[in-house]
């Protein structure tokens, strides 16, 4: 008898390959069958009939005019925002001095590029904007050191724009934490008036909050105290902000759970540190792609203004438009402003993808 | 008394005693500053102004107005005009969104593209900018009614705005009532499910009988055709009016489509795949297992792109069409009782608002999971 052994031999079976992506070439996608024919087809006619539009806007352009005269073609006048970009980006400010819009556009571009990254974000960085918020106000308004004061009347075009959008954001934010923690409080005073600002703001449209500001606004205030057109629809750009923002939050503290504020509490930590260091560092975090949304919405609000008769952009660009000595160039301005706009909201967008990108790549490790 | 401030309850009542205290004062202080600053400035408060005769034209309404009637008429109309766009910008750009969000989804790479170049493009302008431009394209780079565009037979695009071909309202009203019977007839054909030999008769003769009808009743649509410098007969759309609906519908269908394809991305995968499983056909397995789900997660947001959408017919007034906005600012400048005016002006808009949420939450109830 030969004593016979055995063994177990386990041999892991390999993972099996995944089974190939069904990866169909271009053509047998765009003309496959019946119904991918005719969607392709249906779709390049839709585009073709964009064709005259595209022309209109290239081959037919005039892109330098000499004379305003010289813009007669059937294409569309390029020459003119050419010729009137100065009036569309900085208003009515005096020409000699706008190197202080420039240097204003250039401050918020640095300081939006410096505070990118969501590492530099804390209250340096707040103290920081601050900051540069004053610089610009004191660079557009002069007055000191040789500077000629310019009044708000005179400021116009993207600096205008940028600088509603930015202060807009930046006073509207803290009071909607207030807002937010006072439509969460337990007291029902704080609870119902934070509920009744909210609604009511989020139920009228901005123009009705925009006509309020600049028309009853020095109704409301003692003989004497004015404050011009630019602030006034800046309070109800802010107000509008506050509400829309204090919802997002809301959101965000609703999504905590209860268990953070108990848990602070039950380590004795005060209700203003347990707020501050606990609850909205995490709440905020959670809402940062619906916040970058209501950015992106206030920068889009702001070309409301020009319904009062603030020259942000867009008014610029229409007052830039009447001049009689061109032949209305309507449509090219408004394609120009627009796309100005666009520049910055996707700009915005793009951001938040990045930053949405990067916090899911955290919350897994 | 270190005991009192220590105690949460004294403290809540305390803070809000602040709070109340504080808002009353401001509310008071600002009450009594306008009442010294109408007096200072000689205005008379109150909604006499309502009753009389208005001294401007409304250049388009749905209700009938002629200059001379009373401010509260003019309201009046300035409320029909805008739930009229409204009604009219929501129902075109659900459907369009509804497109745009099928089109996204769709796995043709030409088509997902165009709707996402389209839905990019359009969400990150703003609308008033958006409104000028068709306003600007229609009054500007249109050509004159001798040499009107014409795209479609009986469509011309024109300075003078866009005209269509139409039909009288009373004909409308009989096409609305012929499709209303026809269709309960088809609904109650087919309840029966069962098609006999017998029924298949009658339901094809119900069908010719049906087309005869409608082709004998048919009225001829009145086709717009030019007259002068002008054009006459079939539906006018005035430039204003045009524009605001071109924007409002294009801009408003971006978000809606978004808010639709959401709903359907919400969907998990196993609920397609089961249905599929289960062997119910596509048509079925959209209507009766996907659509119902993605329902729940379209509506609130939907709800309130609906309620935004309202808000925006405001921006109206950027290209003159006399909305309630454009109306009230009128009544403003002849009237100078801005207090009265922009207080019913908000009054008015947050009824509406309310209105509509009201009416979002409770179909939002009706259809909403009932947990037990």
């Amino acid at each position: 008898m030969t004593s016979m052994t055995f063994a177990v031999v386990s041999r892991p079976i390999p993972p099996r390959a995944p089974p190939p992506k069904l990866r169909r070439p271009l053509w047998r996608l765009l003309f496959g069958d019946a119904l991918s024919a005719a969607i392709t087809l249906g779709t390049i006619a839709l585009i073709a009939m964009l064709l005259p539009a595209l022309k209109w806007a290239t081959v037919d352009a005039t892109w330098h005019a000499a004379t305003p005269s010289a813009c007669q073609g059937a294409g569309a006048c390029w020459a003119f925002i050419g010729a009137k970009l100065r009036l569309i980006l900085f208003g009515l400010y005096p020409p000699t001095q706008q190197w202080r819009p420039i240097l204003v556009i250039a401050i918020t571009l640095l300081m939006v590029l410096a505070s990118l990254s969501p590492r530099v974000w804390g209250g340096r960085l707040a103290l920081l904007w601050g900051g540069a918020i004053l610089v610009m106000l004191t660079l557009m308004y002069g007055g000191f050191a040789g500077l000629a004061f310019v009044p708000t009347s005179k400021w116009g075009g993207m600096p205008v724009t940028l600088l509603l959008s930015v202060l807009s954001l930046a006073f509207a934010f803290p009071l909607s934490i207030a807002l937010a923690l006072g439509r969460q409080s337990d007291l029902p005073v704080a609870r119902g008036l934070s509920i009744l600002f909210i609604e009511i703001v989020r139920g009228i449209p901005l123009v009705a909050m925009l006509f309020v500001a600049a028309i009853l606004l020095p109704l409301f205030l003692p003989a004497g105290w004015t404050i011009d057109k630019l602030g006034r629809t800046l309070a109800a750009l802010t107000i509008f902000a506050a509400a829309y923002l204090a919802e997002v939050l809301r959101g965000g503290l609703q999504g905590l759970g209860a268990g953070q504020a108990e848990a602070a509490q039950a380590l004795g930590i005060p209700y203003w540190r347990m707020i501050w260091r606990i609850i909205l560092p995490q709440a905020i975090q959670k809402v940062i792609p619906p916040l970058t949304n209501t950015a992106v919405v206030m920068v889009k609000d702001t070309a409301l203004v020009m319904i009062v008769g603030v020259f942000d952009m867009l008014g610029a660009g229409r007052a830039a438009a009447t001049d009689p000595a061109w032949p209305a160039p309507y449509t090219e301005t408004y394609m120009f402003v627009a796309t100005m706009y666009f520049s910055i909201c996707f700009g915005i967008t793009i951001y938040a993808q990045w930053l949405e990108r990067g916090v899911r790549k955290r919350s897994h490790g | 008394m270190r005991r009192l401030w220590y105690d949460a309850r004294v403290r809540g009542w305390a803070i809000q005693a602040f709070l109340l205290i504080g808002v009353l004062g401001a509310a008071l202080w600002i009450a009594q500053n306008t009442m010294m600053n109408l007096e200072a400035r000689g205005i008379r408060v109150g909604l006499g102004f309502l009753a009389r005769p208005t001294e401007f034209p409304i250049s388009e309404s749905l209700l009938p107005y002629r200059t001379g009637d009373s401010y509260g008429w003019a309201y009046v109309v300035g409320v029909g005009n805008t739930l009229w766009i409204s009604v009219l910008a929501i129902v075109f750009s659900t459907l369009l969104g509804l497109l745009v969000a099928l089109a996204r989804r769709s796995a043709h790479p030409l088509l997902s593209a165009v709707a996402a170049v389209y839905v990019t493009l359009l969400r990150n302008m703003p609308l008033i900018v958006q409104l000028l431009f068709w306003y600007a394209v229609i009054t500007t780079n249109m050509p004159s009614a001798r040499r009107a565009l014409h795209p479609l037979p009986g469509v011309y695009l024109s300075q003078r705005g866009i005209y269509l071909p139409s039909i009288s309202a009373a004909a409308f009203c009989e096409i609305l009532i012929a499709a209303a019977v026809a269709g309960l007839a088809m609904r109650g054909v087919l309840r029966h499910r069962r098609v006999t030999r017998g029924t298949l008769p009658a339901v094809g003769a119900a069908v010719v009988a049906g087309i005869t009808a409608v082709a004998t009743i048919a009225p001829k649509p009145h086709i717009p055709h030019l007259v002068g410098f002008n054009f006459e007969g079939g539906m006018a759309l005035s430039p204003e009016f045009a524009a605001l609906m071109i924007g409002l519908v294009l801009y408003t269908s971006t978000f809606i489509g978004e808010i639709i394809r959401g709903g359907i991305d919400a969907i998990a995968r196993g609920q397609w795949e089961a249905a599929r499983a289960l062997g119910l056909p596509e048509r079925e397995l959209l209507s009766r297992i996907i659509l119902p789900q993605a329902l729940r997660v379209i509506l609130p947001p939907l709800g309130s792109q609906y309620l935004s959408t309202v808000k925006n017919t405001t921006l109206a007034l950027a290209v003159g069409f006399p909305d309630l906005a454009l109306v009230i600012n009128t009544v403003i400048n002849q009237s100078g009782q801005a207090l009265e005016n922009l207080a019913l002006m908000i009054a008015i808009y947050l009824s509406i608002s309310l209105a509509i949420s009201a009416l979002i939450n409770w179909y939002n109830a009706h259809v909403a999971i009932v947990v037990r």
